[in-house]
C-alpha cells in the first residue's frame, strides 16, 4: 500500500515535470537569488561601496597579470626554498652531530656495558636507532622551514591565485584548472594532494589530477633534491654562487615535474581519458594577513611533526631490514645486500644510475624520506670505507662534505647526481599514496597505471639523459 | 569531580565559558550533533576549531575541507558533536563535495545546523544559505569575518536579517575567537528546542511552478505527515533527482 502511494507521488512528479518545462532548475535559481537581493536590501548598508577590495584587486591585477604573474610565482618559490636550503644547513649538522656522534655511542657502549649479543645490538642501535636519528637530522630542519612558509602563502590567500595563472596551461593540456590546488597541496604531501582532487568534479579530469600529483615533489623528496644539488652541482660552479647554483637545480626539477605533470594529462586527456574540459568558478578570495605565529605553531604541530612522525614509524623497519640484508648472508659470503646489488648494476648502469640507488629506491617504497640515508649505508658497506662501523650501519655523518666524499668513493658522478635527481622526481609514489590512489579511485587498475607509469617514465629519461651524456663527454 | 566555585561572570547565560569544555576528538556518547554548513572560504573550519578547541588546518582557499571532519564540545553538561561539511555554493548540483553536504543535513537530520556566511558577501551567500533553510528548519546564521566587514565598512542590521530568515543570526569574528560564546549558547538553546525557528520560504517563485511545488508537496505530506522539508523535497522530484526519488522508497529521510 504503502509502496503504491509512493509511486504515485513520483508519477506525479514525473507528469508535473513534463507540465512546468525544463526552464525549472534556472527558475528556482533565479527565485532564490530573488528573495536573497531582497533580504539584502532590507539588511545591508555598504558605504563607498566602490574602494571596497580596492587593495585586494590592486594585487589581484599584479601577481595574476600575463607579464609578472609567472615571474612572481617562481620568485616566491624560489624564495621559500632558497630560505629552506640556506636554512636547514646549520641545524641539520647541528642535529646529526648530536644524535649520531653523540647518542649513538653512548648507546653502543651503554649496550656493551649490559653485555647485549652483538647482533641485537646491531639490530636495535645500529639498524633501528640510527635510521631514525638520520631521518630526523635530515628530514627535521628543512621541513620546519619549509611547512610554515607554505602554510603562511596558503593563509594569506596565495594559491588560488596560482590556480588562476596555471589555468590556461591546464585548460590546453585537457586537465581542470583546479588540479593548480591539488598539485600544490602535492608539494607538501602526494598523498594529501591525491585526497584533495575531491574539489574536482569531472571524473575524468579528477582521474587525471591523481595520476598526475607524483609529479609535484613532495616533502619526502625536497631533502634528497636539496642535498644531492648542494653536493653536486654547487662544486661544479664557483663557491660564490654555489648556493645559488644548487637552488636553480631544484627549482629546474621542479619545474620539470610541472612540465611532466602538463604533459602526461595532455596525453591521458587525448588517449585513454578523453573528454571535454569542464568549467568552473573559482573564487579569489580576500588577502588575510596570516596570524603569523598560530600559522606557524599550527603548521609545526600539525604537519611538521605528522610527517616526522611518519617518516620515523617507516624509517624504524626500513632500517631493520637494511641491517638484516647486510648482514644475512646467501650462499657463499655474499650478502643479500651484496648480491641484490651485483644483480641490478648492470641495470643501474645503463640508467646512469647503479645498484645501490636501485635497491634503496626499493628499500624505501614506504617512504621516499629514507632513500639518501639508505643509500649512504649501501655505498658504505659496497665500498667498505668508514672504519669499523660495521655492516649495515648507517654511517655517522656530520656534514655535507663526508656525505660527498662518501658518495664519490661509491663511484658517482656528476651524471649519477643529476640522475638521481630525475629519477627522485620519476618513480613510483610511496606506499601511503598508492594506497590512497587506491581508496579514492577504487580501481586496481587506475592505480596501478599511477604508478607504475612514472617509474617507466624515470627509466625512460634517466636512459636517454645516460646515453646523450657519455655520446658527449 | 572537579567543585569549581564560579564567579558572578561565569555563571551569566550569555557568557558561560565554565560550562563550556572542549572536547576536541572525543565525540562519544553525545546529546546533540551540530552540522557546520556554508560557502567556501566563509571560515568554517575557524568556527570549527574555535568550538573544539581542535587544531585542523585552515586555508585561505576554497576548498580546503573535502572531507567531513568531526569533533566536540560539552556546554552544561550536555554533548555536542560537531561536523564541519565541505564548502558549496549551492546544494543543487552534483559534485561529490557538494552531495556530501547535502546528504548529512537530509539523512544525517543534525539536532541544530550552523550555517557560516561571509558577512562581506552575504547576498551571494544567502543562496544556499535560503537552500538550506528549505531542508531544516533547526539553524542558526553565524554571520562570520565581522571584523573584515567593519573594515570594508559594511554595515549589517542583524535584527532585521535574523527576522526575514526567521532564524538567530550571530555575528562573529572565529578568527579572533568573538562572538562564539554567543554561537555556542544560541546552538544550545535551538537543540534544547528554546529557540524555535520559523525559516524563510523561497518565495518569488513563478506561479505554475509553485503550483505544481504545492500539488507535490500536498501529496508528500500526506504520506509522510510532520516532515519539514516536504517542499524541498518536491523540488527535488521535479528536478528529476534520482538519489531522492531512491531515499523516497526507503523512506531513508524520515
Amino acid at each position: 500500500m504503502k509502496d503504491n502511494n509512493i509511486d504515485h507521488i513520483i508519477e506525479l512528479s514525473n507528469e508535473l515535470r513534463w507540465q512546468i518545462g525544463d526552464e525549472f532548475h534556472d527558475n528556482l535559481t533565479e527565485s532564490i537569488y530573488a528573495d536573497a537581493a531582497e533580504i539584502v536590501k532590507d539588511s545591508v548598508k555598504t558605504q563607498d561601496g566602490e574602494k571596497r577590495f580596492r587593495l585586494d584587486a590592486k594585487i589581484d591585477k599584479i601577481v595574476t597579470s600575463k607579464t609578472w604573474g609567472f615571474p612572481i610565482m617562481f620568485l616566491i618559490l624560489g624564495t621559500v626554498l632558497w630560505l629552506t636550503i640556506v636554512g636547514a644547513n646549520y641545524p641539520s649538522s647541528l642535529l646529526a652531530s648530536l644524535l649520531l656522534d653523540t647518542v649513538h655511542p653512548i648507546l653502543r657502549s651503554g649496550a656493551d656495558s649490559v653485555q647485549m649479543p652483538w647482533w641485537l645490538s646491531g639490530f636495535l642501535i645500529d639498524g633501528v636507532y640510527l635510521a631514525v636519528a638520520w631521518v630526523i637530522a635530515v628530514m627535521l630542519p628543512p621541513m620546519a622551514i619549509f611547512f610554515p612558509m607554505f602554510t603562511l602563502l596558503e593563509d594569506f590567500g596565495y594559491l588560488p591565485r596560482v590556480a588562476f595563472n596555471l589555468d590556461s596551461l591546464f585548460n590546453k593540456s585537457g586537465a581542470h584548472g583546479k588540479q593548480a590546488l591539488t598539485m600544490s597541496m602535492g608539494f607538501g604531501c602526494n598523498a594529501a594532494g591525491v585526497v584533495a582532487t575531491r574539489i574536482i568534479d569531472s571524473p575524468r579530469e579528477r582521474l587525471i589530477a591523481i595520476i598526475t600529483n607524483n609529479f609535484s615533489l613532495c616533502n619526502g623528496r625536497w631533502p634528497t633534491q636539496i642535498l644531492i644539488a648542494t653536493i653536486f652541482i654547487g662544486a661544479v660552479v664557483p663557491k660564490s654562487l654555489s648556493s645559488f647554483a644548487s637552488l636553480l637545480a631544484v627549482i629546474g626539477i621542479a619545474v620539470l615535474g610541472m612540465a611532466f605533470m602538463f604533459g602526461v594529462s595532455w596525453a591521458l586527456s587525448k588517449t585513454v581519458l578523453r573528454g571535454e574540459v569542464s568549467t568552473f568558478n573559482l573564487e579569489l578570495p580576500p588577502y588575510r594577513p596570516p596570524r603569523f605565529w598560530k600559522t606557524i605553531y599550527t603548521s609545526l604541530i600539525d604537519r611538521t611533526a605528522i610527517v616526522l612522525w611518519r617518516a620515523i614509524v617507516f624509517a624504524a623497519p626500513a632500517g631493520a631490514v637494511i641491517w638484516l640484508i647486510s648482514n644475512i648472508h646467501v650462499g657463499g659470503d655474499e650478502t643479500i645486500a651484496a648480491w641484490l646489488i651485483n644483480g641490478m648494476d648492470g641495470f643501474g648502469f645503463l640508467l646512469g644510475l647503479n645498484g645501490v640507488i636501485l635497491l634503496a629506491y626499493i628499500v624505501a617504497i614506504p617512504a621516499n624520506e629514507i632513500v639518501i640515508p639508505t643509500i649512504l649505508m649501501l655505498t658504505v658497506m659496497v665500498t667498505g670505507i668508514g672504519g669499523g662501523a660495521g655492516a649495515g650501519v648507517m654511517f655517522e655523518l656530520d656534514s655535507i662534505n663526508a656525505t660527498g666524499d662518501i658518495l664519490k668513493a661509491g663511484g658517482w658522478t656528476l651524471l649519477t647526481a643529476i640522475n638521481l635527481m630525475l629519477f627522485s622526481l620519476l618513480h613510483n609514489p610511496c606506499s601511503t599514496t598508492i594506497y590512497t590512489i587506491y581508496k579514492e579511485t577504487n580501481s586496481v587498475k587506475w592505480t596501478t597505471v599511477a604508478s607504475v607509469m612514472p617509474v617507466i617514465l624515470g627509466f625512460v629519461v634517466t636512459f636517454l639523459v645516460a646515453q646523450i651524456w657519455r655520446l658527449i663527454f | 569531580m572537579e567543585t569549581n566555585v564560579k564567579s558572578a561572570c561565569e555563571t551569566c547565560g550569555l557568557y558561560n565559558k565554565a560550562g563550556l569544555k572542549k572536547l576536541g576528538i572525543h565525540t562519544d556518547n553525545f546529546d546533540f550533533v551540530v552540522a557546520l554548513a556554508g560557502n567556501p572560504n566563509t571560515g568554517k573550519s575557524t568556527v570549527f576549531n574555535a568550538l573544539t578547541g581542535l587544531k585542523q588546518h585552515t586555508g585561505n582557499w576554497p576548498g580546503k575541507t573535502v572531507t567531513r571532519a568531526e569533533g566536540g564540545f560539552e556546554y552544561n553538561t550536555q554533548k555536542y558533536k560537531l561536523v564541519d561539511l565541505p564548502g558549496t555554493y549551492s546544494l543543487l548540483s552534483t559534485s561529490e563535495d557538494e552531495e556530501t553536504a547535502r546528504d548529512f543535513i537530509l539523512f544525517g537530520k543534525p539536532d541544530v545546523t550552523v550555517i557560516v556566511a561571509d558577512a562581506n558577501r552575504l547576498e551571494r551567500n544567502l543562496n544556499l544559505v535560503l537552500q538550506i533553510l528549505e531542508i531544516t528548519d533547526k539553524a542558526v546564521l553565524c554571520l562570520n569575518l565581522m571584523d573584515e566587514a567593519e573594515r570594508n565598512k559594511v554595515d549589517i542590521d542583524i535584527r532585521t536579517l535574523s527576522r526575514d530568515l526567521g532564524i538567530p543570526v550571530v555575528p562573529t569574528s572565529a578568527r579572533f575567537n568573538r562572538g562564539i560564546p554567543e554561537l555556542i549558547q544560541t546552538i544550545s538553546e535551538i537543540a534544547s528546542g528554546k529557540i524555535v525557528c520559523k525559516p524563510h520560504r523561497i518565495k518569488n517563485v513563478p506561479k505554475n511552478i509553485e503550483k505544481a511545488v504545492k500539488t507535490l508537496t500536498e501529496n508528500i505530506e500526506k504520506e509522510f505527515p510532520n516532515i519539514p522539508n516536504s517542499r524541498w523535497i518536491a523540488f527535488r522530484l521535479l528536478e528529476g533527482d534520482k538519489q531522492i526519488i531512491n531515499a523516497l522508497r526507503t523512506g531513508e529521510f524520515i
